[in-house]
């Protein structure tokens, strides 16, 4: 064809498209390409926790980011902040170690729905209880993909799984309404295609001070949607354009999800109640006075420095405001 | 003051101010004591939701830049297994005690052993090295948990108290040194240019200097396979450098790891080792055998692991027996076996645990070895 451009080669090694990358700052590129299949949803969520992060106005030397174990778990992997990828259903409490031994970073869970509903779900419900200053982010894609698409405790009752041939016969947890009974100040859903809302949660969740849980339903083309006739990622996005129910506000014990039913999505939960060193440093300052050493910094100081970082932010928010409405 | 308590009050003087735990007889004191003494002094102490919560929480503590200590026993030692293996995989500084009591299982809560000897070394799955310390009074406690912060924080390791119920709960005069009189290491701080950082060196010989998360070097590390970066390499060439090295860092470094105490070895026909709150009650039995002209010695083991190989195998050389008395079925004895490799004769003087020896059964064995 004469005259025809030839396409633009980009290899993954290749230091160009590295730095072309708008993410570029905020993954180790250096790990690309990941290991995530065609279709996943992961890296959605990926894109759309950075972009939150760019418009938050936080210091991204002061954000640290927590996986367990599971195709989820790798997400820690590839984002170029402190990042930690721990053992299976543990990234919670060594988030909650991580928090308290620093409180001046904002850590941020990023883990699957086997890793942090099922091996750690004890841990999740009590995360949420103590109101632990923690950013979850469980991607729920109803299967554990890197062992081959077996049952979770999130996939849909009827639904095949591996180790549920003939379909699953058990109830599934409703994460929003286990993360709200369990104490969670913030609790949103969304899906992968739901994208520009997704950034507009994380944003706020990222301001938020206490437990703040998200879930995000994302495909997993290669085991549930295959196994289950789901068709493609595409497909996936068409059953989460015509299935999507936005609800702000929604009663959480309302929000369970059937297989192929409707996706009750929005900001579910969102209020105030003291953090876990908060609820520390007040009660020992009631009860000790002045004899109290202090942990950490206190509620009035750590007020002040997000209300600041609320002002330096609010410029770069404007910007992604611009490309839609808010959630 | 109890051993539970001088633990509490060793790691405080060690400088540790994080301590995630969880309760379990009879190790509960050591975390009401830390929890009691947090507010004063600016530490703080969670209680977690069972022991795998905490002993992980710990270690995010540790990259979160703090020293920090859990305690346990038996159940929980069991249940915090796995983590152990991530705290040697990332090395991790960290001292964690147990303070045995009876197993298998829930076994007997409230009475002592020394069951877990073999279990701190090799419990969690895979190849790893840790180091172990045996404290057999409250004083012990106190220096010994001083001393883990410190080796910890060498080797970046987890280091183990392996403490029991009866050292736990004895009340004895324990002498706390002004500060300025104790020994302690910080930690081993990168100080280069950001760039250049790496969290590992798989040298065989030292740990990699350390950051913390917020410092700005936005470094990885992981539980799997990994680089010098961090960063995941799954290949057998590199697990073998891993491994080697978190091996080799211990093994190369065990004479000055090790500590023993020696008794009247020089010349003896019978030598008894032992460790803990066994070794306390076998000076009964020393006492007895010499004072029936019979010549044994004791040799003390503070450092269980890495063991003193070459001790023994010296010592091996040298008597007719040696006595091993443990609150377990034969534990250490085994490796003691091993390196006596048939020179001499090893008496096991073993015990289901719940209740410490009498002196008459180390005294028994002690004449059995010396009638040879």
């Amino acid at each position: 064809m004469k005259g025809a451009e030839p396409a633009p080669e980009y290899s993954t090694d290749d230091k160009a498209f590295r730095e072309q990358n708008p993410m570029a700052e905020f993954l180790r590129m250096e790990r690309m390409p990941h290991i995530w299949c065609p279709g996943c949803g992961i890296g959605t969520v990926v894109t759309c926790f950075v972009e939150a992060i760019k418009a938050s106005g936080y210091d991204r030397d002061k954000i640290a980011v927590v996986s367990g174990i599971g195709c989820s778990g790798r997400v820690a992997g590839y984002v170029k902040f402190d990042s930690f990828h721990t053992t299976h259903g543990r990234a919670i409490p060594f988030a909650t170690g991580l928090k308290l031994a620093n409180p001046e970073l904002k850590v941020v869970v990023i883990s699957g729905d086997g890793d942090l509903a099922s091996i750690g779900g004890n841990h999740l419900i009590h995360a949420a209880r103590r109101n632990m200053d923690l950013m979850v982010i469980c991607i729920n894609n109803f299967t554990y993909g890197m062992t081959g698409g077996q049952v979770t405790p999130t996939t849909p009752t009827t639904a095949n799984a591996s180790t549920t041939p003939h379909g699953n016969y058990e109830t599934p947890f409703s994460l929003p309404f286990l993360a709200d009974a369990s104490g969670a100040t913030f609790v949103a859903r969304w899906t992968a295609l739901h994208a520009h809302n997704m950034t507009q949660t994380f944003g706020k969740a990222l301001k938020h001070r206490g437990f703040a849980f998200i879930e995000v339903i994302a495909p997993c083309t290669t085991l549930y949607q295959r196994r289950n006739k789901l068709g493609d990622g595409l497909d996936a996005m068409d059953y989460y354009k015509e299935n999507a129910d936005i609800q702000h506000g929604a009663d959480t014990r309302s929000v369970g999800i059937s297989f192929q039913g409707d996706i009750a999505l929005g900001k579910f939960v969102e209020r105030q109640k003291p953090t876990f060193l908060d609820a520390v440093n007040d009660h020992y300052m009631k009860v000790l006075g002045d004899s109290y050493q202090l942990y950490g910094k206190t509620t009035a100081e750590l007020q002040k420095e997000a209300e600041e970082r609320a002002r330096l932010s609010a410029s770069k928010e404007a910007e992604i405001l611009e490309c839609g409405a808010d959630d | 003051m109890d051993g539970d308590h001088a633990l509490a009050e060793g790691a405080l003087a060690a400088g540790c101010r994080f301590f995630a735990g969880y309760p379990i007889t009879p190790s509960t004191e050591t975390a009401e004591r830390f929890a009691e003494r947090c507010p004063e002094v600016g530490g703080l102490f969670i209680q977690m939701e069972d022991e795998i919560a905490s002993i992980t929480a710990n270690v995010g503590a540790v990259w979160g830049g703090q020293k920090v200590m859990t305690v346990t026993s038996g159940p929980g030692f069991s249940l915090m297994m796995e983590t152990f293996g991530l705290a040697c995989m990332m090395e991790t500084p960290m001292v964690v005690a147990d303070v045995q009591r009876t197993g298998p299982s829930t076994g007997l809560p409230t009475l002592t052993a020394q069951q877990d000897m073999m279990q701190v070394r090799w419990g969690s799955h895979g190849d790893y090295r840790i180091i172990a310390l045996v404290p057999d009074s409250p004083q012990e406690c106190f220096d010994l948990t001083i001393e883990a912060f410190n080796l910890a924080e060498i080797y970046r390791v987890p280091v183990f108290i392996m403490t029991d119920e009866t050292v736990g709960h004895m009340h004895e005069k324990v002498v706390i040194p002004p500060a300025e009189d104790i020994r302690i290491v910080e930690r081993n701080w990168y100080m280069g240019p950001k760039e250049d950082y790496r969290p590992y060196d798989f040298n065989g010989r030292t740990a990699a200097p350390m950051v913390k998360a917020g410092d700005g070097y936005r470094f990885h590390t992981t539980g799997l396979t990994h680089d010098e970066r961090g960063y995941p390499a799954l290949t057998p060439d590199m697990n073998k450098q891993v491994v080697t090295h978190l091996i080799e860092k211990i093994e190369s470094n065990a004479d000055k790891i090790i500590r023993t105490e020696e008794d009247g070895i020089q010349g003896a026909d019978v030598v008894v080792v032992s460790y803990g709150i066994s070794s306390r009650i076998a000076i009964r039995a020393i006492q007895q055998a010499r004072n029936a002209g019979i010549k044994v010695g004791m040799l003390r083991l503070i450092t269980v692991w890495p063991f003193c190989e070459t001790k023994i195998r010296n010592l091996a050389r040298n008597v007719k027996a040696i006595v091993v008395p443990e609150l377990n079925y034969g534990q250490v004895v085994l490796e003691i076996e091993r390196c006596a490799a048939g020179q001499c004769r090893v008496i096991s003087v073993n015990s289901c645990g719940g209740a410490v020896h009498d002196p008459e059964e180390i005294l028994a064995a002690i004449k059995e070895g010396a009638n040879q």
